[in-house]
């Protein structure tokens, strides 16, 4: 992965366009292109102190600690010693910088790495091995089989026929598809030839260095002729040679102006809607600070007029001052200097500290741990966890995320009976689990040993030779465009274009109807044993017009049929009137699969007679070689002859569901989290998972299908749906409009809605919906509706619509996907979440949070997303409320001492307050605490919503928290104001003055945020206490060794406070001041907390009584049996297929050239069979990227 | 992945790292929190008791000599510059204070908690450091060099502006007059006198010499080194001077000046009338000042004082009606809570 550095740095003016030479490196170099060099580091060893110093002090906080330090050297300002700045100041710099060293060391190590990668590059006539970093532009290197491209290459010549190339993609874009690349037949022509090569002197003119990775232009003049070179010539950077001997390519683009380079670099720094918030504090902090300083310069004018002027008989004012005001400036400064803790510098390392531990701890997570593929959850993004409590808005992709995309046969129902559920004695339905026995497949040598069935009759069914069980499993075994692969005698491989037709032909694989081969005009079947090839005659492929497909086949009994497979609704229209009967039986059946959240097909026969299809045949030829409206013309041919079809059942595959999804689902709904799946699907499909994981239900109000091809249609669709839900909405609707152009962010309304309502829109709408124009009024119905389904999106559009709810909605998005064409929206929403160990790891690789199975995000969200936000906010509120507190007490006091800047602490305490006495504790906290445990957080779900709501912390909970500092400090400060007023120790030495006083203050300052910090903490761990009463013990075991005679004789004059704890905590009455200054701090808060409990209970609170009246956990949550639905009509139909290759398998001029040796029991040619399929495979991505 | 190696993902099932560290979670219910109010109060309304008689049961008068009154007895000394201005100031005390019995000197209005004021002192000079002692810190400064570029010592404000009154005070029976000892040891902190100040090392046996080449502080009548003739008691390590060093936290403050702890007076100090010598040399009246002498008795909790006592009435008072308040509270909800649940 050590391609997807952090930082790409690009260089030199604009190139133009980019010419080079091939084998001329002095012609090459004229041009300055970039060497095959990259560098993702930052820092080398000299730079990195001065750079990484810079980069630290633009952080707005490190700035203003720089400037304090700066005003503290100025001795008319300085009011406190240059360590209170410089020890915290040094200590944040030093663990940034060791991170940050740490994180460019390992840039470093994977930069050399892959710098020192070794290919051959063909130099002087002959092949040298080259470390990566010297190929330059216009070289020619060899790439061998399975080595990662080195450069942008323009392909020359390779290994494979016709010089092909097959190369991976999955650094690229997540594919593991292999693709194919083809180069020009007059470089494709020298071959491996060495000498060839080097005499190659092409020059190429092509586009400058750009991030397309689907596009290229440019031009080959070789021999004075001239080539045109598109993006089938060129092998990108970071992708992998496949099944390919070897090849040889130009370099085009090197190193950092390699496409994949200028892709990356562009990740966007995700901040947490608490950094924003505490970015605006920290700017209200500023003001507030500065409104202290200005009150307490003014004092400080007024003083030194009425009284310092005067008072200077002891103390003169210093030649630099003249006036008052004069002083007062200073004095500004100076108060500057000694309230800085309101904007505490360790307030951002302890944030990241807390956000790092609550990341481990999902990676921690047993319980997001996936035993069977070994894969942990991890939090990929260390900064972003207390959004994770906060998540308002779920977007989800659907195959792989919501389904594993696997399809399994599950029932079916065969001339009107239907087999595939498993009945008790008393004739009900039993539940199938783990432990239902399984179909015995051992008689039949070729079956799938993954393949699962529980119903034993149909088996019993096919061995009884009933006839229309042998034909329903024929039909499958033949209708379908599957290739085989048998690597192995026996071991049979399907190669199937969707998943749902492997399932129908393993299954009859295994029911005893093996398709065993195919060529291009027959199939071979192992029909219960016997091998039968049948002659394939035709295939009238599949398309999402037609939904269905057929094929006319001879038997080797000579009987002509046509079998059809398809959708419900379009097989019934072409039945032959004498099944009616059938059909109804089968329409039950139907119903009830597709209540089940099943996807269904129909099946059906006809014998054809020999004359008609000579007939048929011979027209069909001339339609598929008309140059004129070719594709009308077999349609037509194909409606003529898929006509009176026998119905023979209905087939209903599972498209299997991640375990878990819909009590997933049901539990984010009901923390009030909306979920919107967004998936490249079909609309049937998409429709058939909402129904199967209880996004969509059939007790729903109404469920809105918007399929329009225009803007106005898809305006009137949306409107109608609303005008359904709430038509009062409609009305309002100009208002809105006519506000929105002018405030851009402006927030929509959120609209509480009676009844449950889906919306189902498919990409073509979806683009109407996203536009300027329309987008409100999108997205206003849309949230609206409980349950939102866009299917046959776009990866574009999905970014588009995470983006929309986030300009719209004053909400957090999380999206959640697992392939390549998740990225973009898993990089546009607050939070992204990739689903690892499948497809690829693109997704996972841009994401914050990865993890194995759908079914985690619950934990992720309600468990580890609840408490990091709950900690985070408890952190927050007690950090400013501890440093406001400690703070203030310097203010009211300014009021005593002339507004001199005196500080009311001993200045090691001002510097070890933050660091020593008070971290660890709260730290503590933010990294233990659980209101609940998680059992309790996952049973009551509604416990998510004040996350969602801001409710712990927002401006409210910052201006409550301070007022709450300034009652603290008043006390902090007057009680012991009061107490100390001329009085004596009991022996009538000295006991008010400025050190007993300081000590006092201290003593109970942090006596006081302690036990406010032990209120708030409602998990005391041992480790909690060891902290706390550990703090506590540091707290007055360094202050009577700093205050110790000791210590004075070692540093003479360093520790002033000498014998203070000494001569004043012997004294009762220091202990009862300090009993009662800390009494008064705390118990208003406690009165408060308990009266708001009684008086207005929150959701918290109402848990957390309950959780303390009931003795046990609440049972692990029970795995719910899925609901029988009762349906009413709807059709399952659903088949992910997009286009059929049909035409491929009887007509592609590959498939022909090899076919013609293919025989799967030939073991003479060993090699071919892969040979065939990885043909066969690239073909069918080239075909698939055409109709893409 | 792993065939060989199972589970390396697997994460440590340990108490940490699933979260489930064993934890006492206590809430604020009302089975703790109303008690905890009772307890409070009355815990509070007892000290506070105890404090308050405390409080109370110290004798203590103070006299206000500053002299700013037309008429005052020592009106006459605050105009005139002669320094040692001697006034006599007669009080009564009605009822006898038991022993031991401290004077204090108490200044209002005078801040020596002001910044530039309590900094400017040089510690390792007035621990006896030699160099510090021929070139005092900068801190000190405008007190920090005298005449002819000459060290000050002891440098900075807070000696300099040392309080210089003095006082002798008298018992009258019988219009005979009886001077009441009055003791200047022991009157600052023992880890004043025996740590945190020291004398520069003798010189030839004489305290004199070791201050060679130093100057006196500006408003000194005398050098450090004649503040006393008892040796013990000179230098920087005069009691007078260390109480003084000793910075006020408030600008109301009362310092230390005897205890009257010789013969039968250590016992008590008898009722009577009393007669006060004051030599009036420290001027106030610039910035409102006022001085004061006081005389007082002390108790375990320290000289008089009620606001402390008063504060735990008051507030254990409070914790005892807001206990009440939230029992009503509580009685009125509960129930309500308890069906919602």
């Amino acid at each position: 992965m050590s391609f997807f550095g952090l930082d790409c740095r690009r260089k030199k003016e604009k190139e133009e366009e980019r010419h080079l030479r091939a084998n001329d490196r002095e012609f090459n170099l004229t041009f300055q292109y970039a060497t095959n060099a990259i560098k993702t580091s930052k820092y080398n060893l000299f730079t990195f102190l001065p750079m990484n110093l810079f980069e630290q002090f633009q952080r707005i906080a490190n700035a203003y600690f720089l400037f304090l330090l700066i005003l503290q050297l100025i001795p008319e300002i300085s009011s406190l010693s240059w360590f209170t700045t410089v020890v915290p100041l040094m200590l944040v710099l030093t663990a940034t910088a060791a991170k940050d060293a740490i994180e460019d060391f390992n840039r470093h190590k994977s930069d050399s790495q892959v710098n020192n990668r070794q290919v051959k590059v063909l130099m002087d006539g002959q092949l040298k091995s080259e470390k990566w970093r010297n190929v330059q532009v216009g070289d020619i290197i060899k790439l061998e089989n399975n080595q990662f491209v080195t450069a942008d290459l323009l392909l020359l010549s390779s290994s494979e026929p016709l010089s092909l190339v097959y190369i991976e993609t999955a650094e690229l874009d997540g594919e593991t598809n292999l693709k194919v690349k083809q180069s020009l037949t007059v470089s494709g022509d020298m071959g491996d030839d060495i000498e060839a090569l080097a005499a190659f002197n092409g020059e190429v003119r092509c586009e400058p260095p750009n991030n397309r990775l689907d596009k290229f232009t440019g031009t080959l003049i070789f021999k004075e002729q001239k080539y045109s070179l598109d993006n089938d010539k060129i092998l990108l950077r970071g992708c992998t040679l496949r099944n390919t001997e070897w090849c040889f390519g130009l370099v085009i683009f090197a190193g950092p102006e390699t496409k994949l380079m200028q892709n990356c670099g562009k990740t966007t720094f995700k901040r947490t809607s608490i950094d924003r918030l505490m970015n605006v504090l920290v700017l209200w902090i500023f003001g507030f600070l500065a409104l202290m300083c200005i009150i307490l310069a003014i004092g400080n004018g007024i003083w030194e007029y009425q009284k310092g002027f005067y008072f200077q008989v002891f103390l003169p004012w210093p030649e630099s001052v003249p006036n008052s005001a004069f002083s007062a400036f200073l004095t500004f400064w100076s108060y500057v200097i000694i309230l800085n803790t309101v904007v505490p510098i360790s307030l951002y390392v302890s944030v990241e500290i807390i956000r790092l531990g609550n990341s481990f701890y999902i990676d921690w997570d047993r319980k997001m741990y996936y035993p069977r593929s070994d894969t942990p959850a991890e939090a990929r993004t260390t900064t972003l966890n207390e959004e994770l409590g906060q998540i308002k808005y779920i977007f989800s992709d659907k195959t792989g995320t919501l389904t594993q995309n696997i399809m399994t046969f599950n029932m079916c129902s065969i001339n009107g009976k239907s087999y595939g559920e498993v009945l008790d004695f008393a004739g009900q339905r039993m539940e199938i689990t783990e432990r239902t026995p399984k179909v015995d497949f051992s008689f039949n040598r070729l079956a799938d040993p993954k393949f699962v069935f529980h119903d034993h009759s149909l088996v019993e069914a096919v061995k009884l030779e009933i006839l229309e069980v042998h034909a329903f499993f024929r039909l499958l075994s033949l209708c379908h465009t599957v290739m085989p692969e048998e690597k192995k005698e026996g071991e049979l491989l399907y190669q199937a274009q969707s998943p749902d037709e492997g399932a129908l032909v393993t299954a009859a694989r295994n029911f005893g109807f093996v398709f065993r081969s195919r060529t291009p005009e027959s199939i071979t079947v192992v029909e219960m044993g016997e091998t039968k090839t049948y002659e394939l005659l035709a295939i009238l492929d599949f398309n999402n017009v037609r939904k269905r497909m057929s094929v006319i086949v001879r038997c080797p009994e000579g009987k002509l049929s046509l079998y059809c497979k398809g959708a419900d609704t379009i097989i019934y229209e072409r039945l032959h009137p004498a099944c009616k009967t059938l059909k109804d039986v089968t329409t039950e059946h139907l119903d009830e699969f597709a209540g089940e959240g099943l996807r269904t097909l129909v099946l059906a026969y006809k014998d054809l007679e020999e004359g008609y299809f000579e007939d048929w045949r011979a027209r069909h030829h001339t339609a598929s070689t008309a140059l004129e409206e070719r594709e009308e013309k077999l349609d037509e041919l194909y409606e003529e002859i898929e006509k009176n079809l026998q119905l023979l059942g209905a087939t209903a595959i599972e498209d299997k569901l991640q375990d878990g999804v819909p009590q997933t689902i049901e539990q984010l709904a009901k923390a009030d989290i909306k979920m919107w799946v967004l998936t490249g699907d079909k609309q049937e499909t998409a429709v058939n998972i909402g129904y199967a994981c209880n996004m969509l239900r059939e007790e729903m109000n109404d469920v809105f299908i918007i399929s329009a091809n225009t803007a106005e249609d898809v305006r009137e669709e949306l409107r109608n749906a609303r005008r359904k839900i709430k038509p009062e909405t409609i009305e309002a609707e100009p208002i809105f409009e006519v506000k929105q152009p002018k405030n851009k962010s402006a927030v929509l309304p959120e609209d509480t809605v009676e009844g449950e309502y889906g919306l189902v829109i498919n990409g073509h709408s979806l683009a109407y919906g996203l536009e300027k124009s329309m987008e409100v009024e999108f997205l206003r119905t849309a949230c609206m509706c409980k349950t939102v389904i866009c299917c046959r999106v776009t990866p574009l559009q999905k970014a588009q619509v995470v983006q929309l709810v986030k300009k719209y909605k004053k909400a957090i998005t999380l999206a959640i996907g697992d392939g390549a064409n998740d990225v973009s929206m898993i990089k546009a929403a607050h939070i992204g979440v990739g689903i690892s160990g499948q497809e690829g790891m693109q997704a996972v690789l841009s994401s914050d949070f990865s993890f194995a199975q759908f079914r985690y995000l619950q934990r992720l969200l309600l468990v580890h997303g609840r408490w990091s936000y709950i900690r985070m906010c408890k952190f927050l509120n007690y950090f400013f409320y501890k440093n406001f507190t400690f703070t203030l007490v310097h203010f009211w006091y300014g009021f005593f001492c002339g507004f001199s800047a005196q500080t009311v602490y001993d200045e090691w305490y001002i510097t070890l307050y933050n660091l020593v006495y008070t971290s660890l504790p709260v730290l503590g906290m933010s990294l233990f605490d659980q209101d609940v445990s998680d059992r309790w957080s996952l049973e009551y779900p509604k416990l998510y919503e004040p996350g969602q709501l801001n409710m712990y912390f927002s401006i409210g909970s910052f201006i409550k928290c301070l007022l709450h500092s300034i009652y603290s400090s008043l006390i902090l400060f007057f009680i012991p104001y009061g107490a100390m007023y001329d009085t004596m120790r009991d022996d009538g030495k000295d006991l008010a003055d400025y050190q007993s006083f300081a000590l006092l203050a201290q003593t109970c300052l942090l006596i006081a945020v302690s036990i406010q910090l032990g209120l708030d903490t409602a998990y005391w761990t041992s480790v909690n206490q060891l902290f706390m009463w550990g703090s506590l013990a540091i707290y007055f075991a360094i202050t009577l060794t700093m205050y110790s005679n000791g210590m004075y004789l070692i540093f003479t004059a360093s520790f002033p406070f000498i014998g203070t704890a000494r001569n004043s905590l012997n004294q009762p009455n220091v202990w009862l001041t300090i009993l009662l200054t800390t009494i008064l701090c705390v118990l208003p808060v406690v009165a408060y907390r308990f009266s708001r409990t009684e008086l207005r209970p929150t959701i918290n609170d109402k848990v957390r009584y309950k959780v303390s009246k009931s003795k046990h956990a609440p049972p692990p949550q029970a795995t719910r049996a899925r609901i029988r639905r009762t349906s009413s009509r709807r059709s399952g139909y659903a088949f992910s297929h997009a286009q059929g290759y049909g035409d491929l398998i009887t007509s592609s001029r590959y498939l022909r050239k090899n076919m013609a040796t293919f025989s799967p029991r030939s073991k003479t040619n060993a090699k071919q069979p892969g040979t065939v399929l990885k043909t066969y495979r690239a073909v069918k991505d080239t075909v698939v990227d055409k109709t893409l | 992945m792993g065939k060989e190696n199972p589970k390396v993902g697997k994460p440590d099932n340990t108490a940490f790292t699933q979260q489930r560290l064993p934890a006492w979670q206590p809430i604020l219910s009302a089975g703790i929190v109303l008690p905890l109010f009772v307890v409070i109060g009355l815990t509070f309304i007892g000290i506070g008791i105890g404090l308050f008689i405390t409080s109370r049961n110290v004798q203590e008068i103070e006299l206000d000599y500053t002299g700013d009154q037309e008429g005052a007895p020592c009106a006459g000394c605050t105009t005139n510059a002669t320094t040692n201005c001697k006034c006599t100031l007669p009080f009564k005390i009605e009822n006898k204070f038991e022993g031991p019995v401290f004077m204090y000197y108490g200044l209002t209005n005078y801040y020596q908690n002001y910044r530039k004021y309590g900094v400017s002192r040089d510690d390792d000079q007035l621990y006896g450091n030699i160099d510090s002692l021929k070139s005092p810190a900068n801190f000190c400064s405008p007190y920090q060099m005298g005449a002819k570029q000459m060290p000050i010592a002891p440098c900075g404000a807070i000696a300099n502006s040392l309080f210089n009154d003095t006082f002798r005070l008298f018992y009258k029976v019988n219009k005979v007059y009886t001077e009441v000892l009055l003791d200047d040891n022991g009157i600052s902190w023992w880890t004043d006198y025996n740590v945190k100040f020291r004398n520069p090392p003798e010189i030839n046996g004489s305290l004199k010499n070791a201050f060679e080449g130093t100057v006196k502080p500006l408003n000194w009548p005398k050098p450090v080194y004649e503040l006393s003739t008892n040796p013990n008691n000179n230098g920087f390590i005069n009691q007078d001077f260390l109480v003084w060093m000793r910075i006020a936290a408030l600008p109301n403050f009362r310092k230390l000046y005897r205890r009257i702890s010789e013969g039968n007076w250590s016992r008590s100090l008898p009722a009577g009338n009393y007669s006060l010598e004051i030599t009036y040399n420290y001027p106030v009246l610039s910035f409102q000042g006022k001085k004061k002498v006081v005389f007082s008795t002390v108790t375990w909790m320290g000289g008089k004082n009620s606001f402390l006592g008063i504060a735990y009435l008051v507030f254990g008072s409070l914790c005892i009606v807001m206990a009440l308040i939230m029992l009503i509270v509580y009685a009125k909800y509960q129930v309500q809570i308890d069906r919602d649940m």
